[in-house]
């Protein structure tokens, strides 16, 4: 065995990795882009290589935990179990591509010593809430990851850009308050904080004071619902569309709405266990929220002209599909739930990235713009069309897969609408993604483009396709070699096999 | 000489004989002065430190004059955590203040013309240095007071050392409110003395006074003591004192002054009259709660409203002071008094949130009035407008300040974090949910006003106002104190542990 493997600091510094280069970068100038470029690159490498160190190291059956006692009974803790690894390999990998990306997306730009500051602090909070061993430290993260962002969303100093940004802030601050208060009642009323596989909880106490806790359950969840944008609470994610498309991309798919998402799951599964919340009730709420607000941001999603607006209403919608699977008590709907953390993200920074193509290289952000844009980017557009057509669910796409896995759940659910509600979901899918892929390819130009020009290989900045192409592959592999068990798929079996669900 | 007694003479006696070395002139004494003061005050709150963490509470008289007419010092938990707080925070304000003062010739916007500040400063603040070990280490009632009159003298010049009419007004105002309070506190104590024949804490402890005059001594000098901490409704005269005093003085009076004076407020509560509270004494507590709940919520507003970058912190001062106040209805076990004599009465998170939020808001706040003085320097201007686009010409004041806030704001990971858990906590095992809205209420409210200075800080416009640069050792001072502040967020567990030794606490 590698010795490294089974060093008990690996979490922490995968937490470091992405810490230092941020702080650094900060004292930099603004005109010193190779070095700043070069830590970015560095701090992106380098968390990737030990992700994957750690999740060699899991696989052979070793766990990993770092921890110092803050206060009586409560540590800060970084855990490297199966769940963490699930999320934080999705972060490492896709913060490398979105690094590249984001370098040459914003070239010659000003304020990108600030950017890139921020951009690398945004991914250690994802990281370090991904392997947070109990509440306290993933509140912590979870707090530290909304004044990360900030910055970003507000990066381009418009009016509209402060607008998103207060709207963001007052949604996201409120809500981590209301995680704080939940997460104190909930130390003083069971006395642990501990994220435990099946459930921290003892019933009996649970049962013995179940008003209390039942409180304590909807004020964890509301402070994680907003980063999860669960219908009521998703009002900042639209307007939040604003930020640079690196931003975007890494908002939807990594960082802030999986916070959420991931928290949901960290509620469920590791602090009140899904057996014990379907008893209390409470995850049938769950789900029901789940459920509509799939349907919500489907049918919003309908009529958006701007193109990220579209994509926005999108990750509303499927992003509810993780929360709806780890809310039945099934475990097939548990994998396709887990599954949908990881094919939703690698798909959706895939839509991000060329999206971002598409505003950048030929001005083009409205739907209505978009004819005969497939012809000019082809390798971007194709990207996007695998990726949509990986998020309507399409064999053998990554979407097919998580939805499979929510389909069967649904079947064996007693739940009468689950299984429509996916289907329906998937019609709306259809309805608002494809029309996209026929205009890219099949119509004729039908807007001004401000064409910026080739890039010296490819049809535009390989900074810019490359990510896209490579992400695009990502969400096809996922599906084809879903039962490779190095595939999310794979490895969510594995974590069900060894009984860490 | 016994250890405590070497210890506990230096960290009066050090900043006293550097008060003196400054009254020289020149460059070289006023450093020399300073580094007396720092290194003994340093020494002395971690040789105490050591002595209380392995042998519990220190005591020594001065002179040797027995009880109950000599000069007791006794150090226990509490104690020298507030001198190390002191220390630390003192330094790095003395640090700060050489290179603020620095340039005589080039008079800022507080900075008097002539000099005068920049002369007067080291001698005021050593003194005031002189009077808060003092505070802290008092073991009677009549060296708290004689303490207490130096501190508040001092306290007052510093803010008249900035020569404008304002600042002028602004102390005479502070020394007015603080000879007012000293007087009831100094009627508390005749009162106490008549009735008991002792002035030592630990004395009038054991003698468990209640009844009566006690009631009404310690209501007199609570009003004295809060007056004094700027305890709302009697804030008035914080905002402009502390907005008109000079950057480093600023530092001071919210970080250190305004705990000496809360400090004594613990001790008497809780050290000498503790255990009588239970029960009887919970409407009292609870009033005193209750204050401290009004200064959050107005001073927050107020905070809101304020369109000078110092007064703004200023009425933040006004807020944070709240939440020391709300520590005291949160400390009984069960609301109601039900355990009247047990250990199991008193809240330990409560009691811990309460002290480490005062040593929490000592660094943040300090490093954010440096930070502010920093960019007031920079543009000769105080007015939030005139800070326009600052962060990006002074990134590190900047950050200091904002890692400041985020303290102050109660957000991860930061020591502010910690003592609003531990108060949460307390508030929400005993079901006070009233309690538990108001703290995370003004967490938010803390929230917006930070915003509202990095709002301006961040704009992109850039101004063309003069710009004057800045030392650096007037960036990383400020830096240093926000990165403790952070820092006291990620274990708690000895400051907790150190608090629990002694009596101030009443189990």
């Amino acid at each position: 065995m590698i010795p490294i493997l089974d060093w008990a600091l690996l979490p922490l510094l995968v937490v470091l990795s992405s810490f230092v280069p941020g702080i650094w970068i900060m004292f930099l100038r603004e005109d010193q882009h190779g070095l700043r470029t070069g830590l970015n690159m560095a701090g992106a490498i380098a968390k990737f290589v030990l992700v994957i160190l750690m999740l060699q190291g899991v696989a052979m059956g070793l766990s990993y935990e770092w921890r110092i006692e803050v206060l009586p009974g409560i540590a800060f803790s970084l855990v490297g179990d199966g769940l963490a690894l699930l999320f934080v390999t999705l972060s490492a990998s896709l913060w490398l591509v979105t690094t590249v990306y984001a370098v040459g997306y914003l070239e010659g730009s000003p304020h990108r010593t600030r950017f890139f500051s921020f951009f690398s602090l945004c991914v250690t909070a994802t990281t370090g809430l991904a392997m947070a061993g109990d509440l306290f430290t993933f509140v912590i993260f979870y707090e530290a990851l909304t004044w990360a962002t900030y910055p970003l969303i507000v990066h381009r100093g418009s009016p509209e850009a402060i607008r998103a940004g207060r709207l963001y802030l007052i949604y996201t601050l409120t809500a981590g308050t209301v995680l704080v208060v939940g997460a104190v009642a909930l130390f003083a009323e069971a006395g642990t904080l501990d994220f435990v596989p099946g459930g921290a909880l003892d019933p009996e106490a649970v049962a013995g004071a179940p008003v209390r806790y039942l409180v304590i359950f909807f004020l964890l969840l509301g402070g994680l619902a907003v980063k999860a944008a669960l219908v009521p609470l998703h009002g900042w994610l639209p307007t939040a569309m604003v930020a640079p498309a690196p931003v975007s991309a890494l908002l939807h798919a990594v960082a802030v709405v999986k916070a959420g998402a991931f928290g949901v799951v960290r509620l469920l599964h590791s602090i009140f266990g899904i057996e014990l919340a379907t008893e209390m009730g409470v995850a049938i709420v769950v789900a029901m929220g789940a459920g509509f607000t799939i349907i919500y941001g489907s049918v919003r999603a309908l009529n958006q002209d701007d193109l990220k607006r579209r994509l926005a209403f999108s990750t509303v919608s499927q992003l509810s599909y993780v929360a709806l699977g780890v809310a039945l008590l099934l475990p097939a709907s548990h994998i396709g739930g887990l599954v949908h953390l990881v094919h939703q993200g690698i798909m959706k920074i895939t839509l991000f990235f060329c999206a971002g193509v598409l505003s950048e290289v030929l001005g083009v952000k409205r739907v209505s713009d978009m004819g005969g844009v497939g012809r000019r980017l082809p390798l971007t557009m194709g990207a996007f069309s695998i990726a949509a057509l990986g998020m309507v669910g399409l064999p053998p796409m990554a979407g097919f897969i998580s939805k499979w896995y929510l389909g069967i759940g649904g079947l064996g659910s007693d739940l009468p609408w689950v299984v429509p509600v996916l289907l329906a979901s998937s019609l709306l899918n259809a309805a608002y993604f494809l029309p996209i892929v026929r205009t890219a390819w099949f119509d004729d130009r039908n807007s001004e483009w401000k064409d910026s020009g080739r890039g010296a290989f490819l049809e535009a900045d390989w900074r810019l396709v490359l990510p896209a192409v490579t992400t695009a592959l990502l969400a096809l592999g996922c599906g084809l070699l879903a039962g490779s068990e190095w595939s999310p798929l794979g490895w969510t079996l594995l974590l069900v096999e060894r009984g860490h669900l | 000489m016994t250890d405590v007694a070497l210890w506990s003479t230096a960290a009066v006696a050090g900043p006293l004989l550097g008060a003196i070395l400054t009254l020289v002139r020149g460059r070289l004494f006023t450093q020399l002065g300073l580094a007396v003061a720092a290194a003994s005050s340093l020494l002395a709150g971690l040789g105490l430190t050591r002595i209380v963490a392995l042998e519990g509470p220190g005591r020594h008289l001065l002179g040797g004059w027995g009880a109950p007419l000599g000069i007791e010092l006794l150090a226990d938990g509490l104690a020298v955590i507030m001198l190390l707080t002191t220390a630390g925070v003192g330094s790095a304000v003395s640090l700060y203040a050489t290179a603020y003062f620095g340039d005589v010739d080039d008079p800022g916007m507080d900075v008097a013309p002539g000099g005068r500040a920049a002369r007067f400063f080291t001698p005021v603040w050593l003194l005031l240095w002189t009077s808060l070990n003092g505070v802290f280490l008092s073991g009677d009632l009549f060296n708290l007071y004689v303490n207490l009159e130096i501190l508040g003298l001092s306290a007052a010049a510093v803010v008249t050392l900035a020569v404008t009419a304002k600042a002028t007004l602004a102390g005479m105002r502070y020394l007015l409110v603080s000879l007012v309070g000293s007087m009831l506190f100094l009627l508390g104590v005749a009162l106490l003395y008549t009735a008991y024949g002792t002035l030592s804490l630990e004395g009038l402890a054991a003698a468990g006074p209640t009844g009566v005059v006690p009631a009404v001594a310690l209501g007199a000098m609570t009003v004295g003591l809060a007056a004094k901490t700027a305890l709302f409704p009697l804030h008035a005269w914080l905002p402009p004192a502390h907005s008109a005093a000079p950057a480093p003085g600023s530092a001071l009076l919210s970080a250190l002054v305004v705990k000496a004076s809360f400090y004594i407020i613990v001790r008497l509560w809780l050290h000498v009259y503790g255990v009588g509270l239970v029960g009887a004494g919970e409407g009292a507590l609870l009033f005193l709660g209750a204050l401290g709940a009004g200064a959050v919520v107005w001073g927050s507003l107020l905070a809101l409203r304020q369109l000078s970058l110092k007064r703004l912190i200023a009425y933040s001062t006004v807020a944070q002071i709240g939440y020391l106040f709300i520590m005291f209805p949160l400390l009984p076990e069960v609301a109601g008094g039900v355990a009247q004599e047990g250990e199991m009465g008193w809240r330990v998170d409560a009691w811990g949130g309460g002290i480490y939020h005062a040593v929490s808001h000592a660094f943040a706040k300090a490093a954010m009035f440096l930070a502010a003085g920093t960019m007031t320097y920079a543009v000769a201007d105080d007015s939030l407008p005139s800070i326009s686009g600052i962060a990006h010409r002074l990134p590190m004041s900047f950050l200091a300040f904002g890692l400041g806030g985020l303290s102050l704001a109660g957000l991860p990971p930061s020591g502010g974090f910690v003592a609003k858990w531990l108060m949460l906590s307390a508030a929400l095992a005993t079901d006070r949910w009233l309690w538990a809205g108001i703290i995370a209420l003004g967490g938010l409210l803390t929230i917006a006003y930070v915003l509202l200075v990095m709002r301006y800080a961040l704009e992109v416009r850039e101004t063309p106002t003069a710009f004057r640069s800045v030392p650096r050792r007037m960036e990383w001072t400020a830096m240093a104190l926000a990165l403790t502040a952070v820092a006291l967020g990620f274990r708690a567990v000895e400051i907790l542990d150190l608090l629990d030794v002694g009596g101030a606490a009443p189990w």
